[in-house]
């Protein structure tokens, strides 16, 4: 482009050594155009993100957290402590994980299942669809806060909607159950979730239907296809590009989540719903260890990396192949 | 297109069901907002007992709710607006320009909106610490120091967002206002961002939106006095009585805005959203 540029620009009124400046010129201006994105990035995460690998290696306990330069070095002393499952904080570690991956699996197949259900249903005109889209988004665009404390206050024990509606007018259990300690908090964890990110896959997915041509549908029609054919044969596979972004922003999303289960258990998480983000704050905010706690985040990010990059492997390669 | 019975039942019922599981939240919220306090200490209601608006009075006084507006406000708008400024100059470099180093640079903005944000905040905590100690320079706790740790993540978005809506601008617009004798900054700014203004208020609202909902920078990174909305609001839960309907009016406040303002931007963040993904 920068070529049509240059070869249009002797035809326009600009003398022939203007051009040659502008040609030098052009070619730091985008360099300078770049250095305020630059610095900031250099800034807020390029260095930050080297002085939390270099934090991992030394022992940054509070003692050290105000002078950094007398902090000792660790040599693998952190990441030692992080992994080793025999201990409790490695114990602990692993079972966040373990924790945040089932929450993941199923938010993601939930929220995916329910975008896809909801964009198939509205896929259609009929009379009141654009008030169902709206209504429908609303929990997306509600800011998480507001939404979670809401999910909190429907949870209390005595006072919530949920046990109110379980207990007194379905009579399904006898005593009022807790939902935000013990094995429950991780339900009603899912439950507030989902109901926030399920419909961003619906977003996506409408929009995704709107740019597939409807002859391909009355293609499908005429050669039998009924709506389940017509869902299996034209949209999942014409959906393929969109799915493919929707499921990796679903996961980034959902694993490092921090703001859902900070807000709706305060500063006490249940074990049960210790998810990373909060597992790796709590560790690190609680005992002023940020070297142990630069460690697991080290060791996060390595995760993440591997799985996005295996997931953009295989996935880049069943496009390729089909 | 003919539409069989049962779809047109499943979509009702399904339809139904899912309005039901979106709205009772948002029922809930809006009705204990309108309750006496009373009605929020006992067994859960449908309805108030009576309706009242002292909620939406209140919650001024019980915690400084005005003043963590302001600073939800500040910090928002400082971080939205920020990010936007740099990411047009970067955005339009990338996406007019081919040099050295460009593939680089998209690639770690792109990677660095993938990464959590627990792996900035405690370096940025232990820079803020130091450079205080060192320089005397308070960002730790300030307004300052939070709008910069916010743009962790409206930046990239930002840089990646407004990528996309350039690449939409036809270049010949700016090579018509080059040949005209412009500058490339002349064209940016009289031709490219006029175009992209739908693009741009999108990107600087969204930015908004997430700042004004961020909670794990603002809960580590404000004192008392800088203390934004996202996280000030827990402080309800911690007076002696829990004045749920108060946190469900304060709730409702800081929502309403926000709403409103994604509702209106719905198609451009539609397309912006699934710009990358449907190409």
């Amino acid at each position: 482009m920068v070529g049509a540029v240059q070869a249009k620009a002797p035809h326009g009124r600009l003398p022939v050594n203007s051009v040659q400046r502008r040609k030098r010129r052009r070619q730091w201006l985008p360099y300078v155009l770049l250095i305020p994105a630059i610095v900031m990035e250099l800034l807020i995460h390029i260095i930050p993100m080297l002085i939390g690998v270099v934090m991992s290696f030394f022992k940054m306990t509070q003692l050290y957290l105000g002078n950094w330069q007398q902090a000792p070095f660790a040599h693998l002393d952190n990441y030692r402590l992080a992994m080793d499952f025999n201990q409790p904080a490695g114990k602990a570690l692993l079972h966040s994980f373990a924790v945040t991956i089932a929450f993941t699996v199923i938010v993601l197949a939930i929220s995916w299942s329910l975008g896809l259900v909801a964009a198939v249903l509205t896929q259609r005109l009929f009379r009141g669809r654009g008030v169902v889209r709206t209504l429908l988004l609303i929990p997306f665009a509600l800011p998480i806060f507001a939404s979670v404390i809401t999910w909190n206050f429907m949870a209390q024990r005595d006072t919530g909607v949920i046990n109110h509606v379980l207990v007194n007018q379905l009579h399904l259990t006898a005593g009022n159950p807790f939902w935000l300690i013990g094995g429950n908090s991780f339900v009603t964890l899912t439950l507030v979730v989902v109901w926030r990110t399920w419909p961003f896959a619906f977003l996506m997915m409408s929009a995704g239907m709107q740019s597939i041509p409807a002859d391909v549908y009355e293609a499908a029609v005429l050669d039998g296809a009924g709506i389940v054919t017509q869902l299996r044969r034209v949209t999942l596979p014409l959906l393929a590009p969109v799915n493919r972004v929707l499921v990796l922003v679903l996961f980034l999303w959902t694993f490092n989540d921090f703001t859902t289960p900070y807000t709706l258990f305060g500063d006490t998480t249940p074990v049960q719903a210790d998810l990373i983000s909060i597992h790796i704050y709590q560790n690190s905010f609680g005992t002023w260890n940020f070297g142990t706690g630069s460690a697991m985040s080290v060791l996060l990010l390595l995760f993440l990396m591997v799985v996005t990059g295996l997931y953009l492997f295989f996935v880049n390669r069943r496009t390729d192949s089909a | 297109m003919h539409e069989p019975n049962w779809f047109r039942w499943t979509r009702r019922v399904g339809l139904f069901v899912l309005l039901v599981f979106t709205l009772v939240p948002i029922y809930v919220m809006v009705s204990s907002a309108v309750k006496p306090l009373q009605d929020v200490q006992g067994v859960f209601t449908w309805w108030p007992s009576h309706f009242t608006l002292a909620p939406f009075n209140d919650m001024w006084t019980t915690i400084p709710l005005g003043r963590y507006f302001v600073n939800s406000l500040v910090v928002a708008s400082a971080s939205s607006l920020a990010s936007v400024l740099i990411a047009l100059l970067a955005a339009y470099s990338i996406s007019r320009y081919r040099f050295r180093g460009r593939q680089t640079f998209s690639v770690v903005v792109l990677s660095t909106q993938m990464f959590p944000g627990i792996l900035f905040l405690l370096p940025l905590f232990v820079m803020f610490v130091n450079i205080s100690n060192v320089t005397g320079i308070n960002l730790y706790g300030s307004r300052l120091g939070l709008i910069l740790t916010f743009l962790t993540f409206t930046l990239p978005f930002a840089i990646w967002m407004l990528i996309g809506y350039i690449d939409s601008i036809p270049r010949e617009l700016d090579e018509a206002a080059l040949i005209d004798g412009n500058g490339p900054l002349g064209a940016l700014f009289r031709v490219v961002v006029p175009a992209a203004i739908p693009g741009i208020v999108a990107v600087g609202i969204y930015a908004f939106m997430t700042a004004w909902g961020e909670v794990l920078f603002a809960s580590i990174m404000t004192d008392d006095t800088t203390r934004t909305l996202a996280v000030g609001l827990r402080g309800y839960a911690t007076q002696n009585n829990v004045y749920w309907n108060q946190i469900m009016a304060a709730s409702l406040t800081v929502s309403v805005p926000i709403v409103i303002g994604f509702l209106l931007l719905q198609k451009f963040m539609v397309a912006g959203l699934t710009a990358g993904s449907v190409k």
